[in-house]
């Protein structure tokens, strides 16, 4: 490559062309513009005239200037020349290329420019001819150096990304060690953070060729998981470098799903850095509905796995309901049943009281049944179907449960084992034996791990029957092998027993802190802070979702278990890497986020030996500029065949052809507008009003909207004939855009490739249905699938209509009133004659005395959904004529007819809702007015 | 034209040529001459020789037939009818078919030579109706009266202007006018002014009253050419070079008005007409002014 200055050519030894130019002005100057050839009768008349002028057989010289700067123009282009080449110039040119990238979650944040500099690179040594090896430090090769042809690299460039951990000084130092005595030049991208072990890689690089640092200077941000306190979630922010840095201020954002399962923004606080401060702190305010939504917190434009903070059960705060013996005696409040698990609760949950049929009215996550032994049948019976749907019952034992008869005979369903009668007391003033204690948890139970203080001492209990399954329902038991807490899965949900009361009556168990965490670890507690080692001792974890460097959820990156303990080492500093990767890991209902940003983690910048080139990302791109040489030069040639026109006296007639194409050539594309402003806002809205007027969904494909444009004015038209209703012309509707509830009615047909409505156009789509507005589907496929999947427009359908709030629905019954709204009709037929939906019949509909009709819902039908093409049979043109055929012959006319009769109906029913149905009521009215 | 090869000879041919339309250019003069009114030509549109002149006494040796008898009746002479007589003047067309005619100066324009043909054949249409006798100048379609008169006419005009064609320009041909004659030259006059000359004197020697209508394309007039042009004449005969040819514009139009002056001092020296006629003009412009031409004179 050869560079002037700022522009370096690619061919440079084209440019001797440039020397050929003044014999081109010689050629050019010497041949005149070619004459034109005309016929003319009056040439007889200019026979003898003589030219005045003679020295326009030359061409002129603008003309020529113009031909020799469009030559010019052509060879520079040519020539390829390159603005901003890489200015790398004093790189040594003979040695391999070693790029390493840091690959980390920090340098995420401007990856694409990374990229861009890599190729950057790359280009510059695919032109040197130099090998090139790219290494990212997070994830080095087996052997040392895969150096390759620069050019194999740059295909290969876009499957380099970069990991959601750090480089591991071990990793890394075990390769540098295997990099032999080759000798190279290391350009480094570094992602900007000090590490452990940066200094021994540089000097191993050092001492192989020379080095460069790339460094970008955007600051590197992070955000520390989640705390909450005082009825705040408080967050950490932190950033690095600090020193110089001024005031910033970072919105941190809670995102979760909302009740439509939409991932979207739940609260946000805005965390201010102090000038030069490291760390800054934001507190967002979440409803608990609302904080247990949310799945991580996020730096908004951060787009860094570092600035990302998956949120585990530490925030999400479980909703229990405590139901305790009601004695009504007064009592000393530390021998309530419930007041060690109101303590041990309080922290770690939401508590609700009330009766029981308040509680399930609220759907907590679990109900703890202290010491109660009989349930009403029908509580037990809601009870029990709360459990099966996913909630956990968790029962007390106590004098009332072992004086009852409950589970003694067969086994209650609301209880995990059968029970003896009576219970047993050890220990006692009235018995020989000792105090029973705890034996330690056995391999598959919830407890497993926990350490069992020795002051835990069992007085009293209520056994279990011996029973065959008794054994793999016991999670807890006594030295002795007696069954201390029992469980059983029912549905999707647990129940189980503790044998021993909530209180200290029985057993010291309340009282110690292993009450606390074997309700943890039910899941019925949660735990307030970052779990400690031996909290997750002798577990294990399933990774349930991953999270790539830009901090995107994902796949979990590891598929096999990790051993509590690692991943209680790993969380407070973060320290994560390829064999523990950032994510969700759950186990048996409870969820441990392991983020990149640990509660501990501090960033700083990194600090470079003076003697290191360190540059920043931004070297000016180097950009190819031959087209715009060659346009010019197209351009001037444009130019050259206009002056040549107007020279010879063409003009006149070309001109109107040559400004069109000069114009094509240098207009620029303007984009459609589709700019609707609010006056046309307001004009729709008195169309629509000022008259009835039926209105169709756009759907973005102009065949379809046409035709169901003309079906609509089919209908309208037939309606104002055969009917009271006179409509005006159809409007069709964007749904994205315009305001439904003018529309009594909405005819829409389902394309396959039809976008997804947006979040607001739902919005306004699930009022427009609940304010009694219809929606009239319609998939033109004559339902061949049956609304199943297997159609492309079904699929369609089902997928718009999901977030819809569609009522249950049934094949229209013979008895509804569509079929009598203004035509007696029980077929429903457009261009095809398939089933049709509508809003299902309450199962208490019946049938009135002597009436041939069921006494049905009241109201409008929000959807009837159909394939049956209704506006293709609806269709005329502007005269009136049908646009489309319908069937074949008479029998076609008729089905048109039908179908026309079926719009009819539909409309009637839309405008007088179920007013044929009150018909049913006519002998009733009758009889009071006394006929 | 006619509607199957002209094969005179024949049942066939002639049964053709009866039933045949109008020739396309015999409608469009006839839709031309709707349009003008009548002069002095309209009455005596009964036809010549029907207008009462007289009664005189039968002289011995007039035939029998010809005894008016209800006139006789009423005295004892026997009397005849006389009808006045009524000569017819004729008129007869040059309509120049040279290639320089074939010219258009843009497309949708007619032809000069189309124009002139139209020209000619309504005016022809016009005296026909009057009752005068037309035909043309070159002596292939000589002077009669009566409407076939017109398709003789048309089929000689419209047939074969290539076969007319005689060169680049035409020149006059007025062999076989009848003496006292009327004579309509339709051309552009741009050829050699002297044959025009020589046919206008020999014409006005005869006793020949005539118009000369030049039919020019309004870029013969106007010259809106510039920059280095070839001009060639219609037949390629011709060539002239110029390297600007906006410079000669001024030049081109002293020399066509020259060539006006010449034959308007021609045309008053033997006391005929002269007009010019531009095609991008209305036709019937053309057909009116050559009507007034020649209407004083006819009668």
């Amino acid at each position: 490559m050869a560079a002037l200055a700022a522009i370096g050519f690619t061919a440079p030894w084209l440019l001797a062309a440039l020397a050929a130019l003044p014999v081109l002005w010689w050629l050019l100057r010497a041949t005149p513009p070619a004459p034109v050839r005309r016929r003319f009768p009056g040439v007889a008349l200019l026979l003898g005239l003589e030219d005045r002028r003679a020295e326009s057989n030359r061409t002129p010289w603008w003309l020529l200037a113009l031909r020799i700067a469009a030559a010019a123009a052509l060879i520079v282009g040519f020539a390829g020349p390159v603005l901003n080449p890489d200015p790398r110039a004093g790189a040594p040119q003979d040695m391999p290329l070693l790029i390493v990238a840091d690959a980390s979650w920090a340098s995420a944040r401007d990856w694409p420019r990374r990229t861009d500099r890599i190729e950057t690179l790359l280009a510059d040594a695919a032109r040197a001819g130099r090998p090139a090896a790219i290494v990212p430090l997070t994830d080095p090769p087996e052997g040392a150096l895969p150096f390759r042809p620069a050019g194999d690299w740059r295909e290969a460039l876009p499957g380099i990304a970069p990991r959601p951990w750090a480089p591991r000084p071990d990793e890394v130092a075990d390769w540098a060690g295997r990099l032999g005595d080759t000798s190279f030049e290391t350009v480094w991208l570094s992602d900007g953070l000090a590490r452990q072990g940066r200094e021994a890689l540089l000097d191993t690089f050092a001492a192989r060729g020379p080095v460069t640092v790339m460094d970008s200077d955007r600051p590197v941000f992070a955000l520390r998981p989640p705390r909450f306190e005082e009825g705040e979630v408080r967050l950490t922010a932190l950033r690095s470098p600090a020193e110089a840095a001024g005031e910033v201020d970072l919105h941190v954002v809670a995102r979760g799903a909302d009740p439509a399962g939409v991932e979207r923004e739940l609260g946000a606080g805005t965390a201010r850095f102090a000038p030069g401060e490291a760390e800054a702190e934001t507190a967002i305010a979440l409803q608990p509905e609302l904080r247990n939504r949310a799945t991580r917190f996020v730096i908004a434009g951060a787009r860094s796995a570092g600035a990302v903070s998956l949120t585990d059960d530490a925030l999400a705060r479980r909703t229990v309901a405590l139901l305790g013996a009601r004695d009504g005696r007064e009592r000393v409040e530390l021998l309530s049943q419930t007041y060690y698990l109101r303590q041990a609760l309080v922290p770690g949950a939401d508590l609700i009281d009330g009766t029981l049929d308040d509680i399930l009215l609220a759907n907590p996550d679990v109900i703890i049944l202290a010491d109660i032994a009989q349930l009403a049948e029908i509580e037990s019976d809601r009870l029990l179907e709360w459990v099966e749907a996913g909630g956990l019952l968790l029962r007390f034992a106590g004098p009332r449960l072992a004086a009852s008869d409950v589970s003694r005979g067969a086994e209650d369903p609301l209880m995990p084992v059968r029970l003896r009668a009576g219970g047993r007391s050890i220990g006692g003033a009235m018995s020989w034996g000792e105090p029973r204690r705890l034996r330690p948890f056995g391999e598959d139970s919830p407890f497993q791990g926990l350490s069992i203080p020795d002051d835990v001492a069992v007085n009293s209990q209520v056994l279990a029957q011996p029973d065959p399954r008794l054994d793999e329902r016991t999670i807890a038991a006594l030295a002795d092998g007696t069954p201390l807490v029992t469980q059983r899965h029912e549905g999707r949900g647990r129940i189980v027993l503790f044998h021993v009361t909530a209180n200290a009556e029985w057993s010291t168990l309340p009282l110690s802190g292993l009450f606390v965490e074997m309700l943890e670890r039910l899941a019925v507690a949660t735990r307030p802070s970052a779990p400690e080692a031996e909290d997750l001792t002798g577990t294990t974890w399933e990774p349930a979702a991953g999270i790539d460097a830009f901090g995107a959820a994902g796949q979990p990156a590891r598929t096999n278990g990790v051993v509590g303990e690692e991943l209680a080492a790993a969380i407070p500093a973060g320290d994560v890497r390829r064999a523990l990767p950032p994510g969700l890991y759950a186990r048996q209902g409870r969820e441990i986020a392991l983020n990149v940003t640990g509660p501990d983690s501090v960033i700083a910048p990194a600090d470079w030996p003076a003697g290191v080139p360190v540059e920043g990302l931004e070297t000016a791109r180097e950009r190819p500029i031959a087209g715009p040489f060659l346009a010019g030069a197209f351009v001037l040639l444009l130019a050259d065949i206009l002056a040549v026109l107007w020279l010879s006296g063409r003009l006149g007639r070309a001109s109107g052809a040559a400004c069109i194409a000069l114009a094509l050539a240098l207009a620029p594309v303007g984009g459609p507008a589709q700019a609707q402003d609010d006056t046309s806002d307001d004009r729709l809205a008195l169309r629509a009003t000022t008259e009835v007027v039926l209105a169709h969904v756009l759907t973005g494909d102009t065949r379809v909207d046409a035709l169901a444009r003309a079906g609509l004015r089919g209908l309208s038209r037939y309606l104002t004939r055969r009917s009271a209703v006179e409509p005006g012309a159809p409007i069709g509707v964007d749904i994205e855009r315009d305001e439904l509830a003018f529309f009594p009615f909405l005819y829409w047909p389902v394309t396959a490739d039809q976008p997804l409505p947006s979040d607001a156009a739902y919005g306004r789509l699930n009022r427009y249905l609940r304010g009694g507005g219809l929606i009239l589907f319609d998939t033109r496929d004559a339902d061949i699938a049956e609304l199943g999947m297997s159609a492309p427009a079904g699929r369609r359908l089902q997928e718009i209509a999901r977030p819809l709030d569609v009522p249950p629905l049934e094949q229209i019954p013979e008895d509804h009133v569509l079929t009598r709204a203004f035509y007696l009709l029980q077929d429903f037929p457009g261009r095809h004659d398939g089933p049709v939906w509508v809003e299902a019949a309450p199962a208490d509909a019946e049938r009135a005395e002597g009436m041939p009709f069921r006494d049905l819902n009241d109201g409008v039908s929000p959807v009837i959904i159909g394939g049956n093409d209704w506006a293709a049979a609806w269709a005329v043109d502007e005269q009136g004529r049908p646009l489309r055929r319908v069937g074949r012959g008479a029998a076609g006319e008729r089905q048109r007819e039908i179908a026309i009769r079926f719009g009819i109906n539909l409309i009637m029913h839309v405008l007088t809702g179920n007013y044929k149905s009150d018909q049913v009521h006519v002998p009733a009215l009758l009889d009071r007015l006394g006929q | 034209m006619t509607a199957g090869p002209p094969s005179p000879d024949g049942t066939r041919g002639r049964a053709q040529a009866l039933a045949a339309p109008l020739p396309p250019l015999l409608a469009e003069a006839d839709r031309l001459v709707a349009n003008v009114a009548f002069g002095e030509h309209g009455r005596r549109r009964a036809g010549q020789g029907d207008e009462f002149w007289q009664y005189r006494a039968a002289r011995p040796g007039d035939p029998a037939g010809r005894v008016d008898w209800r006139r006789s009746a009423r005295s004892d002479a026997h009397f005849l009818r006389e009808t006045e007589w009524q000569a017819a003047q004729s008129v007869a067309f040059w309509v120049d078919g040279a290639q320089a005619m074939a010219f258009s100066g843009r497309r949708g324009r007619p032809e000069k030579g189309d124009r002139a043909r139209l020209l000619a054949l309504a005016l022809a249409t016009l005296l026909i109706r009057g009752g005068e006798r037309v035909g043309l100048a070159d002596g292939l379609v000589t002077p009669r009266a009566g409407r076939l008169q017109l398709h003789r006419m048309a089929t000689a005009l419209d047939s074969a202007p290539e076969a007319r064609s005689d060169g680049d320009y035409g020149r006059p041909d007025a062999t076989a006018l009848p003496p006292h004659s009327r004579v309509v030259f339709l051309s552009d006059f741009l050829g050699p002014p002297e044959a025009v000359e020589r046919a206008v004197t020999t014409a006005a020697d005869r006793g020949v009253k005539g118009t000369l209508l030049q039919i020019l394309d309004p870029d013969e007039e106007a010259f809106p050419y510039d920059g280095r042009t070839v001009f060639e004449s219609m037949g390629g005969g011709l060539r002239f070079e110029t390297m600007r040819a906006g410079d000669l514009r001024a030049r081109y139009r002293a020399r066509l008005a020259e060539r006006r002056d010449r034959l308007t001092a021609l045309a008053a020296r033997a006391g005929w007409r002269f007009g010019v006629h531009h095609t991008d003009a209305a036709a019937l412009t053309g057909l009116t002014w050559l009507f007034g031409a020649l209407a004083p004179t006819v009668r």
